[in-house]
């Protein structure tokens, strides 16, 4: 919200404080003032004039010659400005007057004719654009008629205010207009509040009543209901001050009835709307929910279908307003209405909100409605607006108003306690204070000690329990003057758990061996939210969960795999010439099984990476050697040794994988991720180079991890080392021989290293020889050569009956 | 005889002396020392001398035979001195040129200020919680005292799955979820980090996934100004000593007082600048005091217990502290963004 300074300097003296000062003082009680801008800067010499004549400069087309009257003395001024004419009041910068951007105004001769100052546009005054009226914007400024000339037009204009603009939270509703601010900033500079005239003069003898009838059919939405008749009224421009004040509030004046509705809304917070009584065609208004597909022509042209969710203002037969929405279009206020129907109501925020949802049509009285407004300012806004009406539209106002009431206007009883607001503050105020306090935020109370029972104005709708009481004392307290205290409880011993602790040793180790972290989103698109999908995980034919309303296509599935967002990653970077990549990623996936999803998914913790380019760079040295499978499969092999979990790996097909170059990783025969080379094309499409990945499920190694693993003794005996190559056939993989090696020679045999493969020449074809080395060793003694020579003659002979190999010699 | 001894001995130290090379000592050795060795033809003339002169000669022969020796021995550790220092020099590498790089990875940038964060409240005796990024209705808003049409849901535009299930817009669920854990039970302090997700177009400013770490304490008289002691002491360690902080009254309906923390700006040092927008200050966090229905939906009779509660953003955390300024940078991960961030 906008608050002018100069007009809330109407209700609360502000004396001397600077708009600044004013702005901190604001903030700092709560309500966060985000900007202060000004309107423009006070001038000097520069007046009111008039123009009595105005002809074509005899040496120039497009400029005029003017004799200006400014009160003092009539001027001679050129002015080059489409728009003006004789008769007009204008703004004229006397010789001497300095405007905005130092620009000193002299006598001059343009053309050979003398020009003794200037007629002014607000632009040339200072003032910004949007607090410009419209037909103002390309030309000088014309005042009303009424406008006194000689006057210095700082005032007339608002140059010199500042308008201020509030971020008011949802509690503070109170504070949505000028009033609600008064009293706030009357509490922070224990000040007074000057309310507004609200009399109405009138001694119509024709009643309200007379005219209109009001029924609420629908009485659980609509609490009240006040129709005004105002005849007589005359549709004209509003009174400068008024429309200055309009702008600074970002509000554009249209005509005085207009007007005078929303300068009545942002001073008491309370949404009116004037009907064309003649228009209205009726003498009854029926307020109730909308018949399903009802339609409405809204003030902007727009015809709105209506369901029962939406409250409506009849005639009595169709509607003619959408309850504190938006008016209809054929009860609209012109240039030809001579009597209003005026509305003050109250409509339930609910509704209101729903509609707003609905058709989008937020406005400065929904706002209003939708944070609620003060049950004891409805009917005084609508006599306000009336005060008004007459004053600046030339209305009488009929006698009474037809109205429905169902509105509590009970005030909440509050009781605090000296003692129990210093224990919860930490603080030490006293009674005397909080009296003040009280005072000076305008509460009704009673003190009996230390025991303050508070009648709340029914304006703060927020507070209800002493919690509210006590934020409002110590804000008026000041945060500030709260001291500075740590909590007394026992001392409880902080740290991670078994999970984050292990999960932050995966991440030490992924960075340790190269690989960055990335952060991606859970939101995929379509084709990403079951690609690359771990086949543990697809086993359970997991449904994608979709957003209901989703922001875009992009972000509308929640990811069932990390690695589409890993690999979007590598290309964002392959795309800027980034091309040797090494990421990871610790995250969750979604996962439900419900066709039409009614629980939440089950969230599984996963690390995946995936690499591209060169992982060995030392191009000077010539050693540059792509990432391959088996640097992904290292890396993985090496997260498990330090992790002491045993884990077996797999030939595997999988979409969108190399079918030749995929494994799955499985522990105690339990798949618990895979890794591989992306499938080629789909690289291709990603515009990545040879790509690897690895998937891994967390949740499945922290339910194995040992916490502490067990202490094995370094061996004291003496190891033997003995080594084997094996001619196998090029379809026998090396790890099921390393396996079954380990096997036979247990438990002499510690350890199986690979240590060559060697394929082609020397070698029958269809044939690869492997080579194993292996370590021999007894913890409890030390090794005979014929404990290992027959354990090393059992290898061979397994190793040459189960998998047709033989000892290369 | 005795006078051939001595010109050999003196002749050979003097070609020892000048030899420059391996081979001429071994030419030196085999002249004077080898059987066929000017020595050795001195030893063969013995023959003529008196018995008594012979074992004074051959005494004498050999002292000049060890002196010699030596002599070469220490010309020739010399030489080979020298040909290994001139081996060396032809060893000579060009240091200037680059080393085998190591890969090298390391954290993203806003893990490494989770962690810092967690870390800090760890110090102060907080345990780390976790919970499900989908979440109920009910734990996202009602159990923290926002039931359905509360206005201040607008505040937070929320990606719906169902009716009743959202990808959490907090992490307060997590507290929601901890206090029912403890059954009012205990007094507890928790920190909960992690992602969360609001209905937002991602621009410089806002993302549709960020992150959030909250924390909470429940405990029996837990008083304001703890949690402004508390607040204090994180924004001292995470922003410096020199940081001041101030509290303004705030809005959140879990919380009643609610808090809004401001640290003095840093780059201007509270004159006011273009970061802080003129006022000097810097808005790091949001909290307060426990609302009592939060309390007594978690369990927690309020009459008995009260706690604080405070949540912020690490994404605006990094972006103040190391002047990020497009909160999309976390998201595309750059190589060259998240390298110039890390700190291994
Ligand atoms: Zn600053």
């Amino acid at each position: 919200m906008y608050v002018s300074y100069n007009w809330l300097n109407n209700y609360v003296d502000l004396g001397d404080i600077s708009p600044e000062e004013l702005a901190e003082r604001i903030t700092k009680s709560g309500i966060e003032v985000e900007g202060i801008e000004y309107v423009g800067e006070k001038v000097n010499d520069v007046v009111v004039g008039q123009v009595l004549t105005c002809e074509q400069h005899p040496n120039a087309d497009k400029l005029n010659l003017c004799q200006v009257d400014v009160g003092t003395e009539t001027l001679q001024i050129i002015c080059g400005a489409p728009n003006v004419a004789a008769g007009q009041k204008v703004v004229v910068a006397k010789p001497g007057a300095v405007l905005p951007g130092n620009f000193k105004i002299k006598k001059v001769k343009l053309r050979g004719v003398e020009s003794n100052g200037m007629i002014c546009s607000l632009q040339e005054l200072g003032v910004k654009e949007k607090f410009i009226p419209q037909e103002f914007v390309d030309g000088i400024y014309v005042f009303q008629n009424d406008a006194e000339i000689g006057k210095n037009v700082t005032d007339l204009l608002n140059l010199n205010d500042a308008v201020f603009e509030l971020d008011i939270l949802a509690n503070r509703a109170d504070a949505l207009s000028m009033i609600g601010m008064a009293n706030e900033v009357a509490a922070i500079l224990d000040e007074q509040v000057t309310y507004p005239d609200e009399t109405i003069e009138s001694n119509e003898s024709e009643r309200a009543e007379d005219y209109v009838s009001v029924e609420v059919a629908a009485q659980d939405l609509n609490k009240y209901y006040g129709a005004f008749i105002i005849k007589d009224v005359v549709i004209k421009p509003s009174p400068l001050w008024m429309q200055n004040a309009l702008l600074a509030a970002g509000i554009r004046p249209i005509n005085n009835v207009v007007d005078i509705t929303n300068y009545v809304l942002l001073e008491y917070g309370q949404p009116l709307h004037a009907f064309d009584y003649d228009r209205f065609a009726s003498n009854k208004v029926l307020i109730r929910r909308a018949d399903e597909g009802e339609e409405i022509i809204t003030l902007d042209g727009q015809t709105r279908k209506l369901t029962p969710e939406n409250l409506v203002i009849t005639n009595g037969m169709e509607p003619t307003a959408l309850a504190g929405v938006m008016g209809g279009l054929d009860s609209e206020v012109t240039e030809e209405t001579s009597t209003i129907l005026l509305e003050a109501a109250y409509f339930d925020g609910t509704t209101v909100r729903r509609t707003v949802k609905q058709t989008g049509l937020r406005s400065e009285s929904s706002t209003r409605f939708e944070k609620g407004v003060d049950p004891n300012r409805v009917r005084k806004a609508g006599e306000r607006a009336c005060h008004l009406f007459e004053k600046y539209a030339n209305g009488n106002v009929l006698q009474g108003l037809s109205e429905y009431d169902g509105l509590d206007y009970a005030e909440k009883t509050v009781v605090i306690e000296t003692g129990h607001v210093n224990e919860r503050l930490g603080s030490a105020i006293k009674d005397e204070e909080i009296a003040s306090i009280l005072r000076r935020l305008q509460f009704e109370f009673e003190q009996d000690g230390s025991t303050f029972t508070i009648q709340v104005p029914t304006r703060r709708q927020d507070i209800t329990i002493f919690e509210d009481m006590l934020e409002e004392v110590a804000r008026i307290y000041g945060y500030d003057n709260l001291p500075y205290t740590l909590p007394e409880g026992d001392g409880q011993v902080g740290g991670l758990n078994r999970e984050q602790q292990l999960r932050r040793n995966i991440k030490s180790f992924l960075e340790g061996v190269g690989l960055m972290e990335n952060r991606t989103y859970s939101l995929t698109d379509e084709h990403n939210s079951e690609r690359l999908c771990s086949p543990e995980i697809m086993a359970k034919s997991p449904v994608p969960v979709a957003l209901a309303r989703p922001m875009s296509e992009e972000h509308k599935y929640l990811r069932l795999s990390l690695l589409p967002g890993l690999l979007q990653s590598l290309t964002y970077n392959q795309a800027r010439n980034q091309a040797n990549i090494a990421y990871y990623e610790i995250g969750s996936i979604f996962v439900s099984t419900e066709e039409k999803i009614t629980k939440q998914p089950e969230e599984t913790l996963r690390a995946a990476g995936a690499l591209t380019g060169n992982w060995v760079d030392h191009p000077w040295q010539g050693e540059v050697k792509p990432v391959d499978f088996y640097v992904v499969k290292g890396i993985v092999e090496g997260l498990f040794d330090q992790l002491k979990l045993s884990v077996q790996f797999e030939q595997t097909k999988l979409q969108d994988m190399h079918p030749g170059r995929t494994a799955l990783i499985k522990r105690n025969d339990q798949v618990i991720g895979f890794l591989g080379q992306l499938h080629p094309l789909l690289a291709k499409r990603l515009d990545l180079k040879e790509t690897y990945v690895f998937d891994i499920n967390l949740d499945a190694v922290f339910a194995d991890y040992e916490n502490e693993p067990s202490f094995a003794e370094i061996p004291k005996y003496p190891a033997i080392a003995r080594d084997i190559a094996f001619i196998l056939d090029q379809d026998v993989l090396a790890g099921n021989i390393q396996a079954r090696i380990a096997e036979i020679g247990a438990p002499l045999v510690k350890s199986v290293a690979i240590f060559d493969v060697y394929e082609g020449e020397h070698l029958e074809a269809g044939k690869k020889s492997i080579a194993y080395h292996l370590i021999y060793q007894d913890p409890e003694k030390t090794l005979k050569d014929e404990e290992v020579e027959a354990s090393y003659q059992e290898i061979v002979k397994t190793i040459a009956d189960e998998f047709n190999g033989y000892v290369r010699s | 005889m005795k006078e051939q001894l001595e010109t050999i001995q003196q002749e050979a130290l003097a070609k020892i002396e000048d030899a420059e090379e391996m081979n001429s000592l071994q030419d030196i050795r085999v002249a004077y020392l080898g059987k066929k060795g000017s020595i050795t033809k001195v030893l063969k003339g013995m023959g003529k001398l008196s018995p008594e002169e012979r074992p004074v000669i051959g005494e004498m022969a050999n002292k000049v035979r060890n002196i010699i020796t030596g002599a070469i021995e220490e010309k020739s550790a010399e030489l080979e001195e020298i040909a290994l220092h001139e081996q060396l020099e032809t060893e000579a590498i060009d240091v200037t040129l680059p080393g085998r790089k190591v890969n090298v990875g390391g954290p993203h940038l806003l893990t490494s200020i989770v962690e810092e964060i967690e870390d800090l409240f760890i110090g102060m005796g907080y345990e780390i919680k976790e919970g499900p990024e989908v979440e109920t209705d009910y734990y996202n808003f009602e159990a923290l005292n926002l039931p359905k049409d509360h206005p201040a849901r607008d505040m937070q535009d929320s990606f719906y799955i169902t009716n009743e299930l959202l990808l959490r817009t907090h992490t307060s669920p997590v507290q929601a979820r901890t206090m029912e854990a403890y059954n009012g039970e205990r007094p507890f302090k928790m920190i909960c980090p992690g992602k969360v997700y609001r209905r937002d177009s991602d621009d410089a400013t806002h993302s549709h996934q960020f992150t959030q770490i909250e924390g909470l304490l429940v405990d029996k008289n837990v008083r304001m100004s703890d949690l402004k002691g508390t607040l204090d002491k994180f924004a001292k360690q995470m922003f410096g000593e020199d940081r001041e902080i101030r509290l303004r009254p705030s809005y959140f309906p879990f919380t009643e007082p609610s808090v809004e923390m401001d640290i003095s700006c840093k780059v201007c040092n509270g004159e006011g600048c273009s970061v802080c927008k003129g006022t000097g200050w810097i808005e790091i966090l949001g909290g307060g005091m426990v609302h009592p229905k939060v309390l007594e939906m978690g369990g927690y009779d309020p009459k008995i217990y009260s706690g604080f509660a405070f949540g912020m953003g690490p994404e605006r955390i990094a972006m103040l502290k190391y002047g990020v300024n497009d909160i999309r940078s976390f998201y595309t991960n750059d190589i060259r963004f998240l390298k110039q961030y890390h700190h291994a």
